[in-house]
C-alpha cells in the first residue's frame, strides 16, 4: 500500500512540476468546499495531471498506460469535486463557523468564509463552556483505558498463548465470549453496580468497565501464537523466564498490532457516549462527548460556542490519524469485530 | 533422583499455572464483573415487574413480562423503527463507500486530497457528528434548513417524516470515512494485471467493475455490512442529541426505548426485558459476523 502510495504521490509531484495546470488543480481541490466554480478548473488541471503522469510511467516503465479520453477525465474531477463538497462541508461550515460570530453564522445569505477571523470563540468555549475540563477528563479516561487495556490484553493473551493451566481453552472461550455482550444490553446492571460501589460520578466509573477487552486478548493471542517456537527455545535456553520473553522479544516484535489496537482503544475510549451519560452528572468528571450535550442547549446567541466545542472535542482524534495514518486501517478493521 | 526431578517438573508447572492465572485475572475480574454478572442479572430482572411507585417491592412475575412486553405494540414499534434506520444506514453508506473508494482509486494528480476529504469523517465522533448536523439543521440558523426551505417552524428534525432519514443521513455522514477506509483497502488488492487482461479483451469499465472488482470485494462487502447493521442497532448518540426518540416516537429505536425506560421512566423490569432482546438481537448478529471471520481468516491463510 505505502509503496503505490509513494508512486501516486511521486506522479502527482511530477504533475506539478511537469505542468502549472495542475499546480492550480490542486488548490482548486483542497478548497474546493468554498465554491462552485471550481469544477471547470479542476477539468483542466486533471488533464495536465495525466499528461505528466504518462509521462513518469514511460520513464519509469511502471505506468499502467491507461489512455483515457479527456472528457472523461474532467467529468472524473468534476464528480470527485461534488462528492468532495458534500462529505467536506459539515467539516469546513464548522470551522468557518467556529470563527465568526453568533451574527454573522445566523446572517442570510450565509457567510461561507471567514474574511475576518475571530479566535475568541475557542477561548470562550474553555471560559464559558467548560470545555478545559471536558478534556482534561477525557484524556485522564482514556489514556488510563488505553494503557490498562493493552497490559491485560497483552498479559492474558500471553498468558493464553504461552502458558498452560487447567481450563485455558474455558476461560479463552469465556473471553471470547465477552465479544458477544455489547455494553448497551448490560447497562441497567451496570449503573446499579457503579452506584453499589459508590462509584457514581466519579472516574473508576468511567475507566474500570473498560480495563479489559474481548477483541484485543483474542488478537494478541492469535499474534503471539505466531511468534516463532525456536525464538521461544532460545529465550529459554539463555535464561529468559516469561516476563523477559514477553518484554523483550514478544511485544518488540508485534509492536504494530499493538499500535494498532491501541489507537483503535483509543479512538473508542475517547468518543463513548452512552456510559458516561449515564455514570455521571456533574461537570467535574463529565467527559468531552457528554459536555458537547451540554453545549447543544446554550441557545442561539451562543452557537459560536457550539462549533469551536464540537471542533476541540475531534481534534484530538484528528492529530492522532495525522500521526497514525498506517495504523488505522488495521486498528479500524480489528476493532470492527466489536461493531 | 527421577523423583526429584519429577517433583521439580510438577513445581514448575504449577508456578507455570499460577502465572497463568495471575496473567489472566485482571481481564477474567472486569469480565466477570461487568459482562457476565449483569447479563444474568438482567435476564433475572426481567423476571420482576417494576412496581409503579418506586417504594413498593417488585413482584416476581416470571416470563410474563418477557412475552407482554415483546408482543406490545411499542416493542414492535420501536423494533420496526430500528430495522428501518438500519435499511436507511447500512446499504446507502455501503454502496456510497464503493464508490467513493473507486473513484479515489484512479491515479490522478491531486487524488490524496480527495482521499483526505472522504476518509476525514473517521475523526468525528457520534457527538460530533450529531451537533455539527444539529446545528446546520436548526429550523432558525441552520444553514441546511435555510437552503431546504425549512427555514422557520419547528425544523426537520420534529418532522415525522422527515426526522428518522435526517437522522440517518448523519449517521451514514459519520460513518462514510471508515466505510470507504476499509473499501479502499479492499480495492488495493485488487490484483491490477486482471483489471488490465479484462481492459485488453476490451472490458468497459463498468463490465470490469462488475465482473472483476465486485466480486473480489465481496467479503468486504459483506463484513462492512455486518459491521454497519450491529453499528446500526447500537447507535444512540445521534438519537439522544437529535431527537430524543421523537416526534412522536418515529425514531425510538430499541437502544433508545431500552435508556427512556430505565432513566426516564425508571421502570428497570420492562427496561431489562429490551435489553435482553437486543443482546439477542445481536448475538445473532455478531455470530454471522465470527463465522465470516473465520472464512476471512482462511482465505489470507491459503
Amino acid at each position: 500500500m505505502s509503496a503505490r502510495e509513494t508512486l501516486q504521490e511521486r506522479s502527482a509531484a511530477a504533475g506539478g512540476i511537469g505542468d502549472s495546470d495542475s499546480g492550480g488543480m490542486a488548490g482548486g481541490g483542497s478548497n474546493g468546499s468554498s465554491g462552485g466554480s471550481s469544477g471547470g478548473a479542476t477539468g483542466k488541471g486533471g488533464m495536465g495531471g495525466r499528461r505528466s503522469g504518462a509521462a513518469y510511467g514511460r520513464g519509469h516503465n511502471r505506468s499502467r498506460n491507461r489512455v483515457r479520453r479527456p472528457m472523461t477525465m474532467g467529468a472524473r474531477y468534476l464528480l470527485l469535486a461534488v462528492l468532495a463538497i458534500v462529505i467536506g462541508f459539515p467539516i469546513y461550515i464548522t470551522v468557518v463557523n467556529s470563527l465568526l460570530t453568533s451574527r454573522q453564522i445566523a446572517a442570510r445569505p450565509p457567510v461561507l468564509f471567514p474574511v475576518h477571523p475571530l479566535w475568541g470563540d475557542f477561548a470562550a468555549a474553555f471560559s464559558q463552556a467548560h470545555l478545559g475540563i471536558y478534556l482534561r477528563n477525557s484524556a485522564i479516561v482514556t489514556i488510563l483505558i488505553v494503557i490498562a487495556e493493552l497490559v491485560t490484553s497483552v498479559l492474558a493473551g500471553y498468558a493464553f498463548a504461552f502458558l498452560k493451566f487447567p481450563f485455558r481453552r474455558l476461560l479463552f472461550m469465556a473471553c471470547i465470549a465477552t465479544m458477544m455482550v455489547p455494553m448497551e444490553a448490560t447497562i441497567v446492571p451496570n449503573r446499579q453496580t457503579i452506584v453499589a460501589l459508590g462509584w457514581f460520578n466519579s472516574f473508576p466509573a468511567l475507566i474500570v468497565p473498560f480495563i479489559a477487552s474481548g477483541v484485543g486478548i483474542f488478537l494478541f493471542r492469535q499474534a503471539f501464537l505466531g511468534v516463532p517456537r525456536d525464538l521461544r527455545d532460545a529465550a529459554r535456553l539463555d535464561g529468559y523466564g516469561h516476563w523477559h520473553f514477553l518484554t523483550r522479544i514478544v511485544i518488540p516484535l508485534n509492536r504494530p498490532l499493538i499500535a494498532a489496537f491501541a489507537l483503535y482503544s483509543f479512538m473508542s475510549a475517547w468518543n463513548q457516549y452512552l456510559w458516561p451519560l449515564i455514570v455521571t452528572d456533574t461537570n467535574s468528571v463529565r467527559t468531552v462527548q457528554i459536555g458537547l450535550k451540554q453545549l447543544e442547549g446554550v441557545g442561539l446567541n451562543h452557537f459560536n460556542l457550539i462549533f469551536a466545542g464540537t471542533l476541540l472535542a475531534a481534534l484530538p482524534i484528528f492529530l492522532l490519524l495525522i500521526v497514525f495514518q498506517r495504523q488505522l486501517v488495521r486498528g479500524l478493521s480489528a476493532g470492527a469485530l466489536k461493531g | 533422583m527421577t523423583s526429584r526431578i519429577r517433583s521439580l517438573t510438577r513445581l514448575k508447572a504449577i508456578r507455570e499455572a499460577g502465572l497463568g492465572y495471575l496473567w489472566i485475572l485482571p481481564a477474567l475480574a472486569v469480565f466477570g464483573v461487568f459482562v457476565f454478572f449483569p447479563l444474568l442479572k438482567a435476564i433475572w430482572l426481567g423476571f420482576f415487574e417494576t412496581p409503579p411507585f418506586p417504594n413498593l417491592p417488585a413482584h416476581f412475575v416470571g416470563l410474563s413480562q418477557y412475552a407482554s412486553t415483546l408482543s406490545s405494540e411499542i416493542f414492535l414499534h420501536s423494533l420496526w423503527r430500528t430495522v428501518l434506520f438500519v435499511i436507511f444506514t447500512v446499504p446507502i453508506g455501503i454502496v456510497l463507500g464503493i464508490a467513493l473508494a473507486t473513484l479515489a482509486h484512479q491515479r490522478l494528480a491531486g487524488i490524496r486530497v480527495f482521499r483526505t476529504i472522504f476518509s476525514s469523517t473517521v475523526a468525528t465522533s457520534t457527538a460530533v457528528a450529531s451537533v455539527i448536523f444539529f446545528t446546520l439543521l436548526d429550523p432558525q440558523v441552520g444553514l441546511f434548513s435555510y437552503w431546504l426551505g425549512q427555514r422557520g417552524g419547528t425544523g426537520i428534525l420534529a418532522n415525522p417524516t422527515l426526522a428518522l432519514p435526517a437522522v440517518s443521513v448523519v449517521t451514514i455522514w459519520q460513518n462514510i470515512g471508515f466505510t470507504f477506509i476499509l473499501m479502499s483497502a479492499a480495492l488495493q488488492s485488487v490484483p491490477d494485471d486482471l483489471l488490465e487482461a479484462a481492459r485488453i479483451d476490451g472490458a468497459s469499465n463498468w463490465f470490469r467493475f462488475r465482473t472483476v472488482t465486485l466480486p473480489l470485494l465481496s467479503p468486504t462487502v459483506f463484513f462492512a455490512s455486518i459491521v454497519g447493521i450491529i453499528g446500526s442497532f447500537q447507535a444512540f448518540g445521534q438519537i439522544d442529541l437529535l431527537t430524543q426518540g421523537g416526534p412522536n416516537n418515529h425514531t425510538l429505536v430499541l437502544i433508545y426505548y431500552i435508556y427512556q425506560a430505565a432513566y426516564t421512566d425508571s421502570n428497570y423490569g420492562l427496561a431489562a426485558v429490551l435489553s435482553i432482546a437486543l443482546f439477542a438481537i445481536l448475538l445473532v448478529l455478531t455470530l454471522a459476523q465470527f463465522w465470516f471471520f473465520e472464512r476471512r481468516v482462511f482465505y489470507v491463510g491459503t
